[in-house]
Protein backbone atom coordinates (compact mmCIF):
# COMPACT_ATOMS: atom_id res chain seq x y z
CA UNK A 1 0.00 0.00 0.00
CA UNK A 2 1.34 3.36 -0.96
CA UNK A 3 1.31 6.48 1.19
CA UNK A 4 -1.33 7.90 -1.10
CA UNK A 5 -3.65 5.04 -0.34
CA UNK A 6 -3.20 5.52 3.36
CA UNK A 7 -4.03 9.14 3.11
CA UNK A 8 -7.08 8.42 1.07
CA UNK A 9 -8.29 5.98 3.70
CA UNK A 10 -8.44 8.87 6.12
CA UNK A 11 -9.90 11.37 3.71
CA UNK A 12 -12.11 11.12 0.70
CA UNK A 13 -13.84 8.03 -0.54
CA UNK A 14 -13.16 8.85 -4.17
CA UNK A 15 -9.50 7.90 -4.08
CA UNK A 16 -10.24 4.52 -2.56
CA UNK A 17 -12.81 3.88 -5.22
CA UNK A 18 -10.18 4.54 -7.90
CA UNK A 19 -7.74 2.28 -6.16
CA UNK A 20 -10.36 -0.42 -5.94
CA UNK A 21 -10.97 -0.25 -9.66
CA UNK A 22 -7.30 -0.41 -10.45
CA UNK A 23 -6.95 -3.67 -8.59
CA UNK A 24 -7.11 -6.93 -10.44
CA UNK A 25 -8.56 -10.29 -9.54
CA UNK A 26 -11.45 -8.67 -7.70
CA UNK A 27 -13.85 -11.11 -9.29
CA UNK A 28 -12.78 -13.80 -6.84
CA UNK A 29 -13.65 -11.63 -3.86
CA UNK A 30 -16.88 -12.56 -2.13
CA UNK A 31 -19.60 -10.38 -3.56
CA UNK A 32 -21.55 -10.06 -0.32
CA UNK A 33 -19.04 -8.10 1.78
CA UNK A 34 -21.41 -5.51 3.14
CA UNK A 35 -21.02 -3.44 6.28
CA UNK A 36 -23.22 -5.91 8.14
CA UNK A 37 -21.30 -9.01 7.15
CA UNK A 38 -20.57 -10.66 10.51
CA UNK A 39 -17.56 -12.54 9.12
CA UNK A 40 -16.03 -9.29 7.94
CA UNK A 41 -16.80 -7.70 11.31
CA UNK A 42 -15.02 -10.55 13.04
CA UNK A 43 -11.93 -10.22 10.82
CA UNK A 44 -11.85 -6.46 11.35
CA UNK A 45 -12.13 -6.77 15.11
CA UNK A 46 -9.38 -9.39 15.25
CA UNK A 47 -7.06 -7.30 13.11
CA UNK A 48 -7.73 -3.84 14.48
CA UNK A 49 -8.71 -4.03 18.15
CA UNK A 50 -5.34 -5.35 19.43
CA UNK A 51 -3.87 -1.97 18.45
CA UNK A 52 -6.36 0.04 20.48
CA UNK A 53 -3.82 1.16 23.09
CA UNK A 54 -1.41 2.34 20.41
CA UNK A 55 -4.11 4.28 18.58
CA UNK A 56 -5.38 5.79 21.82
CA UNK A 57 -1.83 6.73 22.88
CA UNK A 58 -1.17 8.62 19.65
CA UNK A 59 -4.54 10.36 19.97
CA UNK A 60 -3.74 11.44 23.52
CA UNK A 61 -0.43 12.97 22.47
CA UNK A 62 -1.73 14.63 19.34
CA UNK A 63 -4.92 16.05 20.86
CA UNK A 64 -3.79 16.50 24.49
CA UNK A 65 -7.29 15.80 25.74
CA UNK A 66 -8.70 12.49 26.95
CA UNK A 67 -12.27 13.05 25.77
CA UNK A 68 -11.21 14.30 22.33
CA UNK A 69 -8.84 11.36 22.06
CA UNK A 70 -11.67 8.90 22.69
CA UNK A 71 -13.81 10.54 20.02
CA UNK A 72 -10.92 10.48 17.56
CA UNK A 73 -10.22 6.80 18.22
CA UNK A 74 -13.84 5.88 17.62
CA UNK A 75 -13.89 7.88 14.39
CA UNK A 76 -10.62 6.22 13.35
CA UNK A 77 -12.02 2.70 13.85
CA UNK A 78 -15.22 3.50 11.97
CA UNK A 79 -13.25 4.90 9.04
CA UNK A 80 -10.88 1.94 9.11
CA UNK A 81 -13.84 -0.46 9.03
CA UNK A 82 -15.28 1.39 6.07
CA UNK A 83 -12.02 1.04 4.14
CA UNK A 84 -11.15 -2.43 5.42
CA UNK A 85 -11.96 -4.03 2.06
CA UNK A 86 -9.30 -1.96 0.31
CA UNK A 87 -6.72 -2.52 3.04
CA UNK A 88 -3.83 -4.59 1.65
CA UNK A 89 -1.15 -4.35 4.28
CA UNK A 90 1.69 -4.01 4.91
CA UNK A 91 0.79 -3.87 8.60
CA UNK A 92 -2.37 -3.00 10.48
CA UNK A 93 -0.84 -0.77 13.15
CA UNK A 94 0.74 1.86 10.86
CA UNK A 95 -2.39 1.84 8.72
CA UNK A 96 -4.60 2.59 11.74
CA UNK A 97 -2.21 5.25 13.01
CA UNK A 98 -2.21 6.94 9.59
CA UNK A 99 -6.01 7.07 9.68
CA UNK A 100 -6.00 8.36 13.23
CA UNK A 101 -3.55 11.06 12.24
CA UNK A 102 -5.90 12.24 9.52
CA UNK A 103 -8.80 12.27 11.98
CA UNK A 104 -6.69 14.44 14.28
CA UNK A 105 -5.82 16.78 11.40
CA UNK A 106 -9.52 17.39 10.93
CA UNK A 107 -9.82 18.07 14.64
CA UNK A 108 -6.93 20.56 14.47
CA UNK A 109 -8.70 22.36 11.65
CA UNK A 110 -11.88 22.51 13.72
CA UNK A 111 -9.97 23.86 16.71
CA UNK A 112 -8.10 26.38 14.58
CA UNK A 113 -11.36 27.85 13.38
CA UNK A 114 -12.37 28.24 17.03
CA UNK A 115 -10.80 31.31 18.70
CA UNK A 116 -8.71 29.40 21.23
CA UNK A 117 -5.03 28.92 20.38
CA UNK A 118 -4.29 25.26 19.96
CA UNK A 119 -1.29 23.64 18.42
CA UNK A 120 1.63 25.51 16.96
CA UNK A 121 2.06 23.87 13.61
CA UNK A 122 4.79 26.23 12.46
CA UNK A 123 8.24 24.74 12.49
CA UNK A 124 9.94 28.11 13.10
CA UNK A 125 10.11 27.69 16.84
CA UNK A 126 11.61 24.30 16.33
CA UNK A 127 14.18 25.53 13.85
CA UNK A 128 15.62 27.78 16.52
CA UNK A 129 16.37 24.90 18.81
CA UNK A 130 20.06 24.19 18.54
CA UNK A 131 21.04 20.66 17.68
CA UNK A 132 24.14 21.18 19.77
CA UNK A 133 24.39 21.71 23.48
CA UNK A 134 27.16 23.40 25.40
CA UNK A 135 28.57 21.42 28.26
CA UNK A 136 26.50 21.57 31.39
CA UNK A 137 27.70 22.13 34.92
CA UNK A 138 25.84 19.10 36.19
CA UNK A 139 26.67 15.98 34.24
CA UNK A 140 24.04 15.90 31.53
CA UNK A 141 23.55 12.17 31.74
CA UNK A 142 22.43 12.57 35.36
CA UNK A 143 19.84 15.17 34.43
CA UNK A 144 18.45 13.17 31.54
CA UNK A 145 17.84 10.23 33.82
CA UNK A 146 15.92 12.02 36.55
CA UNK A 147 12.41 12.12 35.19
CA UNK A 148 9.31 10.11 35.82
CA UNK A 149 6.71 9.22 33.21
CA UNK A 150 4.34 12.12 33.89
CA UNK A 151 7.12 14.69 33.63
CA UNK A 152 8.35 13.20 30.34
CA UNK A 153 4.79 13.07 28.99
CA UNK A 154 4.43 16.78 29.74
CA UNK A 155 7.64 17.55 27.87
CA UNK A 156 6.55 15.43 24.89
CA UNK A 157 3.14 17.09 24.92
CA UNK A 158 4.83 20.47 24.61
CA UNK A 159 6.73 19.56 21.42
CA UNK A 160 5.60 21.38 18.28
CA UNK A 161 4.12 19.55 15.30
CA UNK A 162 5.18 17.83 13.11
CA UNK A 163 8.03 16.90 15.42
CA UNK A 164 5.82 15.55 18.20
CA UNK A 165 3.96 13.25 15.86
CA UNK A 166 7.19 11.83 14.46
CA UNK A 167 8.62 11.40 17.94
CA UNK A 168 5.54 9.61 19.32
CA UNK A 169 5.25 7.31 16.29
CA UNK A 170 8.90 6.32 16.72
CA UNK A 171 9.48 6.23 20.47
CA UNK A 172 6.09 5.28 21.82
CA UNK A 173 4.24 3.54 18.97
CA UNK A 174 7.49 1.88 17.92
CA UNK A 175 7.13 2.32 14.16
CA UNK A 176 10.09 2.00 11.80
CA UNK A 177 11.23 5.03 9.79
CA UNK A 178 9.63 3.60 6.69
CA UNK A 179 6.32 3.02 8.44
CA UNK A 180 6.37 6.56 9.80
CA UNK A 181 7.19 7.93 6.35
CA UNK A 182 4.21 6.07 4.88
CA UNK A 183 1.91 7.09 7.72
CA UNK A 184 2.69 10.80 7.51
CA UNK A 185 3.25 10.90 3.75
CA UNK A 186 6.80 12.25 3.91
CA UNK A 187 10.11 10.87 2.66
CA UNK A 188 12.24 8.81 5.05
CA UNK A 189 14.87 11.56 5.04
CA UNK A 190 12.33 14.05 6.33
CA UNK A 191 11.29 11.63 9.05
CA UNK A 192 14.92 11.25 10.06
CA UNK A 193 15.57 14.99 10.31
CA UNK A 194 12.26 15.62 12.12
CA UNK A 195 13.13 12.95 14.63
CA UNK A 196 16.60 14.42 15.22
CA UNK A 197 14.98 17.81 15.69
CA UNK A 198 12.31 16.45 18.02
CA UNK A 199 14.88 14.78 20.21
CA UNK A 200 16.99 17.94 20.30
CA UNK A 201 13.93 19.97 21.32
CA UNK A 202 12.99 17.47 23.99
CA UNK A 203 16.50 17.44 25.33
CA UNK A 204 16.63 21.26 25.54
CA UNK A 205 13.30 21.40 27.32
CA UNK A 206 14.38 18.65 29.65
CA UNK A 207 17.63 20.41 30.57
CA UNK A 208 15.97 23.83 30.81
CA UNK A 209 13.39 22.52 33.23
CA UNK A 210 16.13 21.09 35.40
CA UNK A 211 17.60 24.55 35.89
CA UNK A 212 14.38 25.88 37.39
CA UNK A 213 13.46 25.03 40.99
CA UNK A 214 10.93 22.25 41.13
CA UNK B 1 31.29 12.37 6.90
CA UNK B 2 30.77 15.76 8.52
CA UNK B 3 29.45 16.43 12.02
CA UNK B 4 26.30 17.89 10.48
CA UNK B 5 25.54 14.60 8.79
CA UNK B 6 26.57 12.54 11.77
CA UNK B 7 24.36 14.43 14.20
CA UNK B 8 21.32 13.43 12.11
CA UNK B 9 22.47 9.92 11.30
CA UNK B 10 23.37 9.05 14.88
CA UNK B 11 19.62 8.93 15.57
CA UNK B 12 19.18 6.35 12.86
CA UNK B 13 22.08 4.49 14.46
CA UNK B 14 20.38 4.54 17.87
CA UNK B 15 17.16 3.31 16.26
CA UNK B 16 18.90 0.51 14.40
CA UNK B 17 17.72 1.87 11.05
CA UNK B 18 21.07 1.97 9.27
CA UNK B 19 22.35 -0.86 7.13
CA UNK B 20 25.68 -2.30 8.11
CA UNK B 21 27.69 -0.16 5.71
CA UNK B 22 26.23 3.17 6.80
CA UNK B 23 26.32 2.17 10.46
CA UNK B 24 30.06 1.53 10.14
CA UNK B 25 30.57 4.93 8.52
CA UNK B 26 28.69 6.76 11.26
CA UNK B 27 30.44 4.80 13.98
CA UNK B 28 33.81 5.57 12.41
CA UNK B 29 33.07 9.29 12.45
CA UNK B 30 31.79 9.23 16.02
CA UNK B 31 34.81 7.29 17.21
CA UNK B 32 37.06 10.09 16.00
CA UNK B 33 34.93 13.00 17.21
CA UNK B 34 34.57 13.83 20.91
CA UNK B 35 31.61 16.10 20.36
CA UNK B 36 29.61 13.50 18.44
CA UNK B 37 30.55 10.86 21.01
CA UNK B 38 29.01 13.04 23.73
CA UNK B 39 25.90 13.61 21.61
CA UNK B 40 25.40 9.91 21.03
CA UNK B 41 25.84 9.17 24.74
CA UNK B 42 23.36 11.88 25.76
CA UNK B 43 20.68 10.69 23.31
CA UNK B 44 21.21 7.06 24.31
CA UNK B 45 20.68 8.02 27.96
CA UNK B 46 17.58 10.02 27.10
CA UNK B 47 16.21 7.14 25.05
CA UNK B 48 16.74 4.71 27.91
CA UNK B 49 14.90 7.05 30.28
CA UNK B 50 12.03 7.32 27.80
CA UNK B 51 11.81 3.58 27.21
CA UNK B 52 11.92 2.73 30.91
CA UNK B 53 9.34 5.42 31.79
CA UNK B 54 6.72 3.72 29.54
CA UNK B 55 4.91 6.68 28.03
CA UNK B 56 2.06 4.69 26.53
CA UNK B 57 -1.52 5.29 27.55
CA UNK B 58 -4.00 2.48 28.11
CA UNK B 59 -7.36 2.85 26.44
CA UNK B 60 -10.01 3.18 29.14
CA UNK B 61 -12.60 0.40 29.50
CA UNK B 62 -15.33 2.89 28.61
CA UNK B 63 -13.71 3.41 25.19
CA UNK B 64 -13.56 -0.34 24.58
CA UNK B 65 -17.26 -0.58 25.37
CA UNK B 66 -18.05 2.34 23.07
CA UNK B 67 -16.16 0.73 20.21
CA UNK B 68 -17.76 -2.63 20.87
CA UNK B 69 -21.15 -0.98 20.59
CA UNK B 70 -20.23 1.06 17.51
CA UNK B 71 -18.70 -1.75 15.45
CA UNK B 72 -20.93 -4.33 13.77
CA UNK B 73 -21.35 -7.59 15.64
CA UNK B 74 -18.94 -10.35 14.66
CA UNK B 75 -19.92 -13.88 13.71
CA UNK B 76 -19.17 -16.17 16.65
CA UNK B 77 -17.44 -18.82 14.51
CA UNK B 78 -15.97 -18.47 11.06
CA UNK B 79 -17.72 -20.39 8.26
CA UNK B 80 -20.09 -22.05 10.77
CA UNK B 81 -23.14 -20.74 8.94
CA UNK B 82 -22.09 -22.26 5.61
CA UNK B 83 -22.28 -25.98 6.32
CA UNK B 84 -25.81 -26.20 7.81
CA UNK B 85 -27.15 -24.22 4.90
CA UNK B 86 -25.43 -26.45 2.37
CA UNK B 87 -26.44 -29.68 4.05
CA UNK B 88 -30.01 -28.56 4.52
CA UNK B 89 -30.27 -27.72 0.87
CA UNK B 90 -28.95 -31.14 -0.07
CA UNK B 91 -31.43 -32.81 2.28
CA UNK B 92 -34.25 -30.86 0.71
CA UNK B 93 -33.17 -32.06 -2.67
CA UNK B 94 -32.89 -35.59 -1.38
CA UNK B 95 -29.56 -35.82 -3.08
CA UNK B 96 -26.95 -37.26 -0.74
CA UNK B 97 -23.98 -36.42 -2.88
CA UNK B 98 -25.02 -32.77 -2.98
CA UNK B 99 -23.69 -32.17 0.49
CA UNK B 100 -20.24 -33.44 -0.33
CA UNK B 101 -20.15 -31.53 -3.58
CA UNK B 102 -21.26 -28.25 -2.02
CA UNK B 103 -18.87 -28.71 0.87
CA UNK B 104 -16.04 -29.31 -1.54
CA UNK B 105 -17.09 -26.36 -3.65
CA UNK B 106 -17.31 -24.24 -0.53
CA UNK B 107 -13.81 -25.14 0.68
CA UNK B 108 -12.39 -24.79 -2.82
CA UNK B 109 -13.82 -21.34 -3.15
CA UNK B 110 -12.60 -20.43 0.29
CA UNK B 111 -9.04 -21.50 -0.52
CA UNK B 112 -9.08 -19.57 -3.78
CA UNK B 113 -10.30 -16.42 -2.07
CA UNK B 114 -7.67 -16.67 0.65
CA UNK B 115 -4.77 -17.36 -1.65
CA UNK B 116 -5.82 -14.62 -3.97
CA UNK B 117 -6.04 -12.23 -1.05
CA UNK B 118 -2.52 -13.15 0.06
CA UNK B 119 -1.21 -12.78 -3.41
CA UNK B 120 -2.83 -9.41 -3.88
CA UNK B 121 -1.27 -8.28 -0.65
CA UNK B 122 2.18 -9.29 -1.85
CA UNK B 123 1.64 -7.68 -5.24
CA UNK B 124 0.46 -4.49 -3.64
CA UNK B 125 3.59 -4.49 -1.48
CA UNK B 126 5.75 -5.15 -4.50
CA UNK B 127 4.24 -2.13 -6.21
CA UNK B 128 4.75 -0.04 -3.06
CA UNK B 129 8.39 -1.11 -2.97
CA UNK B 130 8.72 -0.22 -6.65
CA UNK B 131 7.20 3.22 -5.99
CA UNK B 132 9.48 3.81 -3.02
CA UNK B 133 12.48 2.91 -5.15
CA UNK B 134 11.55 5.61 -7.65
CA UNK B 135 11.89 8.35 -5.04
CA UNK B 136 15.16 10.26 -5.30
CA UNK B 137 18.07 8.40 -3.77
CA UNK B 138 16.14 5.19 -3.13
CA UNK B 139 16.69 3.24 -6.31
CA UNK B 140 20.07 1.67 -5.87
CA UNK B 141 22.30 0.64 -2.97
CA UNK B 142 25.04 -0.72 -5.18
CA UNK B 143 25.56 1.08 -8.47
CA UNK B 144 27.11 -1.08 -11.13
CA UNK B 145 26.48 -2.30 -14.61
CA UNK B 146 28.69 -5.29 -13.87
CA UNK B 147 26.91 -8.45 -12.73
CA UNK B 148 30.08 -9.59 -10.97
CA UNK B 149 29.92 -6.52 -8.73
CA UNK B 150 26.19 -6.59 -8.03
CA UNK B 151 25.88 -10.29 -7.24
CA UNK B 152 28.58 -10.45 -4.52
CA UNK B 153 27.14 -7.29 -2.98
CA UNK B 154 24.07 -9.28 -1.88
CA UNK B 155 26.21 -11.81 -0.01
CA UNK B 156 25.49 -11.77 3.70
CA UNK B 157 22.57 -9.36 3.25
CA UNK B 158 20.01 -11.96 2.23
CA UNK B 159 19.19 -15.61 2.84
CA UNK B 160 19.31 -16.15 -0.92
CA UNK B 161 21.70 -15.27 -3.68
CA UNK B 162 19.66 -13.59 -6.39
CA UNK B 163 20.84 -14.32 -9.90
CA UNK B 164 22.18 -11.12 -11.40
CA UNK B 165 22.27 -11.25 -15.16
CA UNK B 166 23.44 -8.56 -17.49
CA UNK B 167 20.87 -8.17 -20.24
CA UNK B 168 22.38 -5.05 -21.77
CA UNK B 169 22.91 -6.82 -25.06
CA UNK B 170 19.21 -7.70 -25.10
CA UNK B 171 18.17 -4.09 -24.50
CA UNK B 172 17.75 -4.14 -20.72
CA UNK B 173 20.58 -2.38 -18.93
CA UNK B 174 21.62 -3.63 -15.52
CA UNK B 175 22.11 -0.56 -13.32
CA UNK B 176 22.48 -1.96 -9.82
CA UNK B 177 20.97 -3.68 -6.81
CA UNK B 178 19.14 -2.81 -3.66
CA UNK B 179 17.88 -4.33 -0.42
CA UNK B 180 14.16 -3.87 0.05
CA UNK B 181 11.46 -5.04 2.41
CA UNK B 182 8.37 -6.89 1.31
CA UNK B 183 6.06 -8.86 3.55
CA UNK B 184 8.25 -7.81 6.50
CA UNK B 185 11.24 -9.63 5.02
CA UNK B 186 14.43 -8.44 3.42
CA UNK B 187 14.27 -9.03 -0.29
CA UNK B 188 16.76 -8.50 -3.08
CA UNK B 189 15.94 -6.08 -5.87
CA UNK B 190 17.97 -6.07 -9.08
CA UNK B 191 17.43 -2.89 -11.03
CA UNK B 192 17.31 -2.64 -14.81
CA UNK B 193 16.52 0.15 -17.18
CA UNK B 194 14.73 0.07 -20.51
CA UNK B 195 15.12 3.50 -22.09
CA UNK B 196 13.89 5.84 -19.29
CA UNK B 197 11.85 3.13 -17.57
CA UNK B 198 12.96 1.38 -14.40
CA UNK B 199 12.39 -2.33 -13.98
CA UNK B 200 12.70 -3.68 -10.46
CA UNK B 201 13.25 -7.42 -10.32
CA UNK B 202 12.44 -8.62 -6.80
CA UNK B 203 13.81 -12.01 -5.78
CA UNK B 204 12.79 -13.98 -2.70
CA UNK B 205 13.09 -17.52 -1.45
CA UNK B 206 10.16 -19.90 -1.66
CA UNK B 207 9.65 -23.26 -0.02
CA UNK B 208 8.56 -24.89 -3.25
CA UNK B 209 11.17 -25.74 -5.86
CA UNK B 210 8.57 -26.31 -8.55
CA UNK B 211 8.88 -24.16 -11.62
CA UNK B 212 5.84 -21.92 -11.97
CA UNK B 213 5.16 -20.31 -15.32
CA UNK B 214 4.98 -16.58 -15.67
CA UNK B 215 1.87 -14.64 -14.86
CA UNK B 216 1.18 -11.01 -15.64
CA UNK B 217 -0.89 -8.80 -13.35
CA UNK B 218 -1.62 -5.12 -13.39
CA UNK B 219 -1.75 -3.34 -10.05
CA UNK B 220 -2.24 0.40 -9.73
CA UNK B 221 -1.20 0.83 -13.34
CA UNK B 222 2.05 -1.10 -12.98
CA UNK B 223 2.67 -4.40 -14.68
CA UNK B 224 3.99 -7.27 -12.62
CA UNK B 225 5.38 -10.42 -14.20
CA UNK B 226 5.80 -13.12 -11.58
CA UNK B 227 7.30 -16.57 -11.90
CA UNK B 228 9.11 -19.17 -9.81
CA UNK B 229 12.16 -21.20 -10.63
CA UNK B 230 14.52 -23.39 -8.58
CA UNK B 231 13.30 -22.25 -5.18
CA UNK B 232 13.11 -18.56 -5.99
CA UNK B 233 10.09 -16.33 -6.58
CA UNK B 234 10.54 -13.49 -9.03
CA UNK B 235 8.49 -10.36 -9.53
CA UNK B 236 9.47 -7.98 -12.31
CA UNK B 237 7.69 -4.63 -11.89
CA UNK B 238 7.66 -1.70 -14.24
CA UNK B 239 5.55 0.84 -16.02
CA UNK B 240 6.68 -0.52 -19.38
CA UNK B 241 4.10 -2.36 -21.44
CA UNK B 242 3.15 -5.99 -20.96
CA UNK B 243 4.93 -7.02 -24.17
CA UNK B 244 8.22 -5.51 -23.16
CA UNK B 245 7.97 -6.82 -19.62
CA UNK B 246 7.28 -10.30 -21.00
CA UNK B 247 10.28 -9.93 -23.27
CA UNK B 248 12.38 -8.98 -20.26
CA UNK B 249 11.14 -11.97 -18.25
CA UNK B 250 11.68 -14.42 -21.10
CA UNK B 251 15.20 -13.21 -21.72
CA UNK B 252 15.98 -13.35 -18.04
CA UNK B 253 14.59 -16.88 -17.72
CA UNK B 254 16.42 -18.03 -20.83
CA UNK B 255 19.65 -16.61 -19.43
CA UNK B 256 19.20 -18.36 -16.06
CA UNK B 257 18.63 -21.68 -17.86
CA UNK B 258 21.91 -21.29 -19.73
CA UNK B 259 23.83 -19.71 -16.93
CA UNK B 260 23.48 -22.41 -14.25
CA UNK B 261 26.15 -20.89 -12.10
CA UNK B 262 24.47 -17.49 -12.32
Amino acid sequence: MTPGQWLSAGRADSRSAEVGQAKVGQAAMPANTTEDDPERARRFREAALPHLDDVYTLARYLLRDAADAEDAVQECYLRALKHFDTYRGPAMKPWLLAILRNVCRAEFARRASAPARTIDDSPEAAEQTPLWHEEQQTPEAEILRERDASAIRRLVDALAEPFKETFVLREINNLSYREIADAVGAPVGTVMSRLARARAMLRSAWLAEQEQPR
Amino acid sequence: MTCDEAKILLHALIDGELDAGHAREVEAHIAGCASCTAELAAYRTMREAIVSADLRYTAPASLRQRLDAALPKPSPMPVSNVTPLASRRSVLRGFALGSAVSALAATGLFAVVLRNGDQQLIESEIVSAHLRSLQPGHLIDVVSTDQHTVKPWFNGKLDVSPPVIDLTAQGFTLIGGRLDYVDARAIGAVVYKRRAHVINLFVAQTSSTARKPAKIETVQGFNIRSWSDRGLNYWAVSDIGVDELNEFGEKFEAATQVNKEG
